[in-house]
C-alpha cells in the first residue's frame, strides 16, 4: 500500500520550471531516497509535500486524501514532518523544548488549562515531557537535555532535528540531506538510526541525501531528479546502473567509458 | 578575608539575617524620616535581593508578599511624604503589568512592537468614557456616568476590549515581520491616539483633545478610592495576578509556541504550530493586561488626555523590556521598576537639587539642560550602552531547568509521584 502518491506535479516560478511532472509512489513502511545533481529540484519537491509551496499543477495525497492547498502546520497535522537542508532549531530554547514544540499537535490542553493550571494540563505536561525525554535517550542526547540548542555539536543537532520531527508523531518523515556536514563516524550512527526508525517509530521515510554510501545501503526505493524531471526510479542495484543517472551525475563522456 | 565573606554570604541564614537588618534599617529610615527617597528606593531594593537569595521559590514568594502589602506601606506612611510614595509605587505596579505584556509580544513572540501604548490607551477610555456623562451623548439607553462600582467590572472589559484591539490591529499588520512590522505597529499607535483626539466630532465620544475630566473614582463597599495609597493595593493585586498568569504562559504549551515562532518561523509552522493563530493570542494577550492598567490608570489620574499616550510612551515601555531582559519576566519587572523610578522620581529630584544648587548662586544651569528633560538623552543613552555591554539585559532570560530524575521515571513511580505533590501542595 502506498503511503504517499505524487501525480504530475508541476512547480514554475515565473520561466523557470523547478519540478515537472513528478509522480511518485511512495510504500507504507519503507525508506525511499530521491537523489540528483544540485539545483535538480529536490527540495523544491519537498516543500511542495509539506505546504511550503503550492504546486502549479498535480496532486499530493496522503493516504488518499490531497494535501493541495493546506498550510504546513495543517500538512504537519496530517502526519507529514519533516527536517531541513540547512539545520533550524530553535536555537536560544533548551535541548528537550525543542522535542515538547514538536509534540505541540498532541497537546490538547487549551487556554483555560493553561490560566487554571488544571490537573489534565499538568498531567499532559509530565506525560509530553517523560515522552521528550525518552527520545532524548534513544538519540544519545539526553545529557544535554537542559542545554541550548545552539550550543550543541553539529552532528548532535541534526540528530536533534529529526527527534523533534518525530516527535509529532509522523506517518512519513522527509530528511532533507540528512548527513550534510557530518564526519563519516556521525554518518554511519545516523544510517543506523535511519534504517531502524520504521520499526521503532512506525514510520516511512523519504530521503533527500548526496551521500551515496548511505543511500545505496538503507534505500528500498530510489527516485532521480534532474532539471526537474524524473530521470529514473528503481532499487539501488538499478540505479547503479542506470546510463541515464550516470549521465546526469558526470556527463554523457562518463557513460561511454562505463 | 575575602573568601571568608563570600563563604558567609553563600551560607543561606547569614542571607537571611542580613536581608532582614537591611530591611529593618531602610524602613526605619524611611518611618522615622520626612521624606527620604533613598530610603524608599533602599526599601523597594530588598525585592531585588530577594530575588538572588537561596530560598525557596514559595518562601520567597511569602517575603515578597508580605513585604509589598505590609511593610511598604507602613514603612512610608511615616512622613508628609507618604501619598507621593505610594503614587510612585503605584505606578511602577501599572508599568510593570504593561511592560509584562509588551514582554509577551516583543520577548516570547519576538514581534517588535513600537505601538504598544494605544492598547493602554484603549483601556483607560472605555473605562472613561462610561464612568463620566460623557457616554450619554452617544449612548441610546442607560444613564451616565456610571456608579464607582463598575470599576471592577471594567477592569475585565478593558483588558477585553484592549484583547479584541490587539487582534484587530494585528491582523493586518501580521503580513510583515521583523522592521516593517515595527514600522507598521509604530503607525497604528498613532491612528488610535489621533482617533482619540478627533472623536469629538460630529459625535462627542473621547472630548477630544481636552480629554475627559472628572472620571468616578472606584467604590468598594460604598468607600470611594480616591487616594494613592488605596489605588496602590489596587493596583497591588491586579499586578500580582498578571505575574503569576504570564509566569504560567511563559511555561505553557502557548508559551513555547511563541519562542519557537520567534527562534524559526518555518520550522515552528512545519511542527504543527499556526503562525496566524499563535501570533494573534501573542497581541491579544499581552494587549490585555496593558487594557486592564488602562482602566487603572483612568480611575487613578481621574483625567485622561491623549497626551497621555504617546509615542514615547510606547518608546518607554519598550525600554523597560529591553532593559530588563527581553522574554525574562523577572528582568521585566526590574528594567520597569528602574525606569519608572528614574522618570518619576530620581530625575525630579535631581531637578529639584539643580534648581536649589542654581538658586543660590552656585552654579547655573539653563533650564533647558533641567535633569527632568534629559529623559530622552538617559533613554538613549541607556540603551546603547545596554546594546553594548549587556545585550541581554539586567536579568537575561533562562529556559525552565528541567529535573532529569523526574523524567526517567517510570510510569507508575510517576501516577505516584503526582498525588505525592497534591499532598504537599494541599
Amino acid at each position: 500500500m502506498s503511503i504517499l502518491e505524487v501525480t504530475n506535479l508541476t512547480k514554475k516560478f515565473g520561466g523557470l520550471t523547478a519540478n515537472q511532472d513528478v509522480t511518485m509512489n511512495i510504500e507504507a513502511g519503507s525508506i525511499t531516497a530521491v537523489i540528483g545533481p544540485n539545483g535538480a529540484g529536490k527540495t523544491t519537491f519537498f516543500n511542495m509535500i509539506t505546504g511550503v509551496y503550492q504546486p502549479t499543477s498535480g496532486d499530493i495525497k496522503l493516504e488518499g486524501k490531497s494535501l493541495l492547498g493546506l498550510k504546513p502546520d495543517e500538512v504537519a497535522k496530517r502526519g507529514i514532518s519533516r527536517t531541513f537542508q540547512n539545520i533550524r532549531l530553535f536555537g536560544e530554547m533548551s535541548v528537550i523544548e525543542n522535542v515538547l514544540v514538536g509534540m505541540h499537535i498532541g497537546l490538547k490542553t487549551g487556554l483555560l488549562g493553561i490560566f487554571l493550571n488544571l490537573p489534565t494540563t499538568k498531567k499532559e505536561e509530565l506525560l509530553a515531557e517523560k515522552e521528550a525525554y525518552r527520545l532524548l535517550e534513544h538519540f544519545e542526547l539526553a545529557p544535554f537535555l537542559n542545554e541550548k540548542a545552539c550550543n550543541l555539536s553539529y552532528g548532535a543537532q541534526r540528530k536533534l532535528e529529526i527527534a523533534r520531527a518525530l516527535a509529532t508523531k509522523p506517518k512519513l518523515l522527509l530528511l532533507d540531506e540528512p548527513a550534510a556536514g557530518m564526519n563519516p563516524a556521525e554518518t554511519r550512527e545516523l544510517t543506523e538510526i535511519i534504517k531502524n526508525m520504521g520499526k521503532e517509530f512506525n514510520v516511512s521515510v523519504l530521503l533527500i541525501e548526496h551521500d551515496m554510501k548511505l543511500v545505496m545501503e538503507i534505500s528500498e526505493h530510489i527516485f532521480v531528479l534532474d532539471h526537474g524531471e524524473k530521470i529514473a526510479e528503481g532499487n539501488p542495484e538499478e540505479i547503479r546502473t542506470n546510463t541515464k543517472v550516470i549521465e546526469a551525475y558526470l556527463g554523457s563522456g562518463a557513460v561511454q567509458t562505463v | 578575608m575575602k573568601e571568608s565573606l563570600a563563604k558567609f554570604l553563600q551560607y543561606k541564614w547569614s542571607q537571611v539575617i542580613l536581608f532582614t537588618v537591611f530591611v529593618a534599617v531602610s524602613s526605619a529610615a524611611l518611618f522615622f524620616s520626612q521624606k527620604s527617597v533613598t530610603a524608599f528606593l533602599l526599601l523597594l531594593s530588598s525585592l531585588l535581593v530577594l530575588h538572588y537569595m537561596k530560598l525557596k521559590n514559595v518562601t520567597k514568594w511569602i517575603i515578597a508578599l508580605g513585604l509589598l502589602f505590609i511593610l511598604i506601606p507602613l514603612a512610608s506612611s511615616g512622613g508628609p511624604a507618604f501619598q507621593s510614595y505610594m503614587d510612585v509605587a503605584t505606578m511602577v505596579g501599572i508599568y510593570v503589568s504593561m511592560a509584562l505584556g509588551l514582554n509577551i509580544v516583543v520577548g516570547m513572540a519576538g514581534l517588535l512592537d513600537l505601538g504598544f501604548v494605544a492598547f493602554f490607551a484603549v483601556g483607560a477610555y472605555s473605562y472613561s468614557i462610561f464612568a463620566t456623562p460623557q457616554a450619554a451623548n452617544f449612548m441610546p439607553f442607560g444613564t451616565y456616568p456610571l456608579g464607582g462600582e463598575s470599576f471592577w467590572i471594567f477592569l475585565i472589559i478593558g483588558g477585553v476590549v484592549a484583547a479584541i484591539a490587539g487582534v484587530l490591529i494585528g491582523i493586518p499588520v501580521l503580513r510583515v515581520k521583523g522592521d516593517y512590522l515595527a514600522i507598521v505597529t509604530l503607525g497604528f499607535g498613532e491612528i488610535i491616539r489621533i482617533l482619540f483626539n478627533n472623536a469629538d466630532k460630529p459625535v462627542n465620544i473621547t472630548g477630544g483633545a481636552m480629554g475627559i475630566a472628572s472620571v468616578t473614582p472606584p467604590e468598594i463597599f460604598g468607600i470611594p478610592l480616591i487616594f494613592p495609597n488605596q489605588f496602590y493595593f489596587v493596583t497591588l493585586v491586579i499586578l500580582i495576578f498578571t505575574i503569576f498568569t504570564v509566569l504560567r504562559l511563559e511555561r505553557s504549551k502557548l508559551g513555547r509556541s511563541w519562542k519557537a515562532v520567534r527562534e524559526n518561523e518555518i520550522a515552528a509552522q512545519a511542527m504543527g504550530i499556526p503562525l496566524v493563530k499563535t501570533k494573534l493570542l501573542a497581541f491579544a494577550l499581552g494587549a490585555s493586561f496593558s487594557g486592564m492598567m488602562g482602566v487603572v490608570f483612568a480611575a487613578k489620574q481621574a483625567f485622561i488626555d491623549p497626551t497621555s499616550f504617546t509615542l514615547l510612551e510606547s518608546f518607554t515601555i519598550l525600554v523597560m523590556v529591553v532593559l530588563g531582559g527581553m522574554g525574562s519576566v523577572p528582568g521585566v519587572i526590574l528594567g520597569a521598576a528602574v525606569i519608572t523610578i528614574l522618570n518619576l522620581q530620581v530625575l525630579t529630584e535631581l531637578a529639584t537639587w539643580v534648581n536649589q544648587l542654581s538658586f543660590s548662586g552656585i552654579i547655573s544651569i539653563p533650564e533647558a539642560l533641567s535633569p527632568a528633560k534629559m529623559q530622552k538623552f538617559i533613554f538613549g543613552a541607556l540603551l546603547v550602552a545596554f546594546a553594548l555591554y549587556r545585550p541581554k539585559g539586567l536579568i537575561p532570560a533562562k529556559n525552565k531547568i528541567f529535573d532529569e530524575k523526574r523524567l526517567k521515571e517510570t510510569q507508575a513511580h510517576s501516577d505516584m509521584n503526582a498525588t505525592d505533590q497534591k499532598k504537599m501542595q494541599s
